[in-house]
Parts: C-alpha cells; structure tokens; sequence
C-alpha cells in the first residue's frame, strides 16, 4: 500500500450513513468536518473496533468487513492512536512501546526519535499530556502498521510542541512510506501531515 | 463446653480464604460476562447471582442440603467419590461461597465496569486477539478490583452462620466458626471472656477486610484515572 489510499466504505450506524469510495494517490489524507459528522467514526470503523456498524469496508483490496466478513482489529495492520492516546497504565513507557513485540533494539531508536529516550522506565501517570501522545503514536508506530489513523493526536498540546510533533509525525510516515488519514480541527496539523484534505458532510466524502 | 476460641478463629480465617479462592475463577468469569456483554437476557443471569443475597441464609443452607446431602444429587455422587460434603468443614467452604458469592460478583463486575473497553479496543490493533488482551490488559486493570472482591467475599464468609449451620453443623474444631462458636456461647454466662475476644476479633477482622477493600478499589480507581490524557 505505498501507492496511496485506498479505502471503500459503505455503513450504516444508527442514524449516521456513510457512503466513501476513496482512491487517491496521495499517502495522507485529513478528514475534516463540522463536530459530530463521524470523523471520529470513520476511524473507529476503519480500525475495526465500530462493530455496529452494517455494510462494507475495504482497504487496498482487501474486505474488511461486508455481509460475509469482518476481520478483527487484531488482523487488520492498522496502527490507530485515538484521542487522549489511552497508554496502557499498568505499564512503563518501555512497556507500552514495546506491547505489540517490538524489540529493545527498535523501541529504543523509536524512542529515541521520539524524544522519549528519558522516559523509558516512567508510568503514564507521570507524563504530560505531549509526551503521553509521543508513547501513543511510537507504540503504534512500533506494530508495523499497514495504515495509520490518527484521531486530533494533538489537541491537548501547546503551538510549538504541537508543531514539532506534527512535523516528526509526517517524516516518520513518509520515511516508512505509511499511507495516514489524520482527524483534527486543526488547520495547521492538517497543513503538515496531510496532501490532501477531505471534507465529511452528511455522511459523504467531499474533496476540499 | 469446649469451645476453643483459637480453634474457631483459625476455622474461619480458613474458610474464608477457602471460599474466596474457590470462587475466584466463576466470580471473574460471572462478573466479567456481566460487565461486558449486551445481550438482552443478562439481567435474567445478574438476578440469579443475587438471589442467595436476599434469601434467608438458612433458606439457602436448607437448599444446599438438598443439592450436597447424602441423597442429594451432587452429594450423592461426591460421597462416592469419598468427599462428603455435610457436617464436614468442606460444608462450611460451600455454605460461605455461595452466600458470599453474590458480593464478590457484583465488586468483579465493578471492577471490569470500571476498565474502559477502549484499552482493549487499542490492544486489539495492536494485535493481540480476545484471549491475549484479557490476560495483558483487562485482567490486571481490574485486579485491584478483583482482590477487593476476593476481600468482600471473604469477609461475608467470615460471617456466615444459617447455611454454614444447616449444611455444616456446629462442630468443635471441624465447622464450629466465630459466629457458630458465639452462638453456642451465648448458652453460657454473659462475662465469659470467650465470649467478649470472639466478639473483638470479629469486628477487627471485619474492619480490616473493608479497610482492605475501600484501599483496593481507590488504588484500581486511581491507576485508571490517571492513564489516560
């Protein structure tokens, strides 16, 4: 999947429809929309963690879920890093990164890209909010994701962090050549990590 | 009469133990069922947990007799197998598990009620299936939880009297527990000091039980607070 996104979906959800054929060349893709379109949904659904959901969604190819199958989060590939990161809190930074079998070798070059080197032995609770996102994204980062979702991964952080992070994120995704599809409110976020922005409005996809 | 204060104190503390660890496995497994399933007729399952909560424990001491009597249909076929269950202190495990039960499940479900399904749904992308993320995530989230559970159970085993009695009996140094040995004091003179350190031990025992629990459910609480941004 270096060649781009490529994600089919058709779902309903309660009262949320959702009709997306989504092909584009580009790696990274932001969703934008008004509060309560579904960004956040499309992710989940995407992940594989929306099992509500009915009707179809295929990613490069593949179904992920149609009237015959749904392949379970664990067997997607896909690294998702939802709002608030949720860091496994029983565990050290060292130990969220390495929890999907990461070696020491990669968790300490992925910290150390990170910034997060110091941090290794800490528990969640003693991060601030900007570190606990760096963990959140290394440790999905570290999975070997075949696509990565992230869900407003900087919304609780101040400008010039929020910029740096941004910045590491997007030459971390483009070295791996790791398709993404970033939500966020933020116009600046969106400008860094994304080629391409879509809007979601009713329930239909709409190139910006 | 020959009653043993120590003997009774032991008896209890190892009855206690007994049932909270027996219950352990269908307690998780009851209370996680409960705390994470949608399906409709789960209040049907959840009410039947409760009912040895509001029978009269004697009620229930009477309806284990039935089930683990000699004649009765488990009891029959454990007697065979050379295991009574009656007038035994196996008796006693049994009468203060299943009175007991009906706390430890509601504190377990707690316990996983209070994990947020998203760190399993996180664990899940990362790979790890439905068994793999129980046993790295959910189970030792809710471990506190659970050992507080183990901890109510235990203290209501401590305390258990009608079924324990029923099923039981009361016998010196086989099922005679602090409340049985109490109540066989209570034919005795009122200054009898067995009488008054039976009685201080069981409320020290009590009070170290639920200072054990409230601790254990603030830890999980704060561990879960905080994990998140």
């Amino acid at each position: 999947m270096a060649d781009g996104v490529d994600v089919e979906v058709a779902l309903s959800l309660g009262a949320f429809r959702l009709a997306v054929a989504w092909r584009t060349h580009t790696r990274s893709v932001a969703l934008v929309g008004p509060s309560g379109s579904g960004k956040s949904t499309v992710l989940r659904i995407l992940a594989g963690v929306e099992r509500r959901a009915r009707g179809h969604v295929r990613f490069a190819g593949t179904a992920w879920q149609d009237a015959a199958t749904f392949v379970s989060p664990h067997a997607r590939g896909v690294g998702w890093v939802p709002q608030d990161g949720w860091l496994f809190p029983h565990l050290s930074v060292r130990g969220n990164l390495a929890y999907a079998g990461a070696g020491a070798t990669d968790v300490a070059a992925m910290a150390d890209r990170l910034g997060i080197a110091a941090l290794l032995d800490r528990r969640p609770r003693h991060l601030s909010g900007g570190e606990r996102q760096r963990v959140a994204l290394g440790r999905a980062l570290l999975a070997r994701p075949r696509l990565l979702l992230l869900d407003e991964p900087f919304a609780a952080l101040d400008e010039p962090l929020r910029a740096r992070l941004a910045s590491d994120v997007a030459a971390l995704t483009r070295e791996r050549s790791l398709p993404v599809i970033v939500v966020s409110h933020h116009a600046a976020d969106v400008e860094t990590l994304a080629e391409e922005r879509w809007r979601l409005v009713d329930g239909t996809l709409k190139r910006d | 009469m020959t009653i043993d204060p120590f003997s009774a104190v032991l008896l209890s503390l190892q009855v206690g133990v007994a049932s909270a660890i027996a219950g352990l496995i269908p307690a998780v497994a009851v209370g996680f069922w409960l705390a994470r399933t949608s399906f409709a007729g789960r209040w049907v399952v959840s009410a039947a947990v409760l009912v040895p909560m509001v029978l009269p424990p004697v009620v229930t001491g009477l309806l284990l007799l039935d089930l683990f009597g000699r004649h009765g249909v488990v009891g029959r076929w454990l007697a065979a197998a050379g295991v009574p269950v009656t007038f035994t202190p196996l008796g006693a495990v049994v009468a203060a598990l299943v009175v007991g039960f009906p706390l430890y499940v509601l504190a377990v479900r707690q316990a996983f009620e209070a994990v947020d399904p998203r760190y399993e749904e996180v664990a899940a992308t990362l790979g790890d299936p439905p068994l793999r993320r129980f046993r790295r995530v959910v189970l030792p989230l809710a471990l506190p939880g659970i050992v507080a559970g183990a901890v109510l159970a235990f203290a209501r085993g401590l305390g258990e009297f009608g079924a324990t009695i029923v099923l039981a009996g009361n016998m010196e140094g086989r099922t005679r527990t602090i409340a049985l040995a109490v109540y066989t004091l209570l034919d005795g003179p009122d200054d009898d000091p067995r009488l008054r350190a039976l009685v201080a031990t069981s409320i020290a025992i009590a009070v170290v039980a639920l200072l054990a629990y409230e601790l254990l459910v603030r830890r999980q609480r704060r561990m879960l607070e905080l994990g998140h941004g």
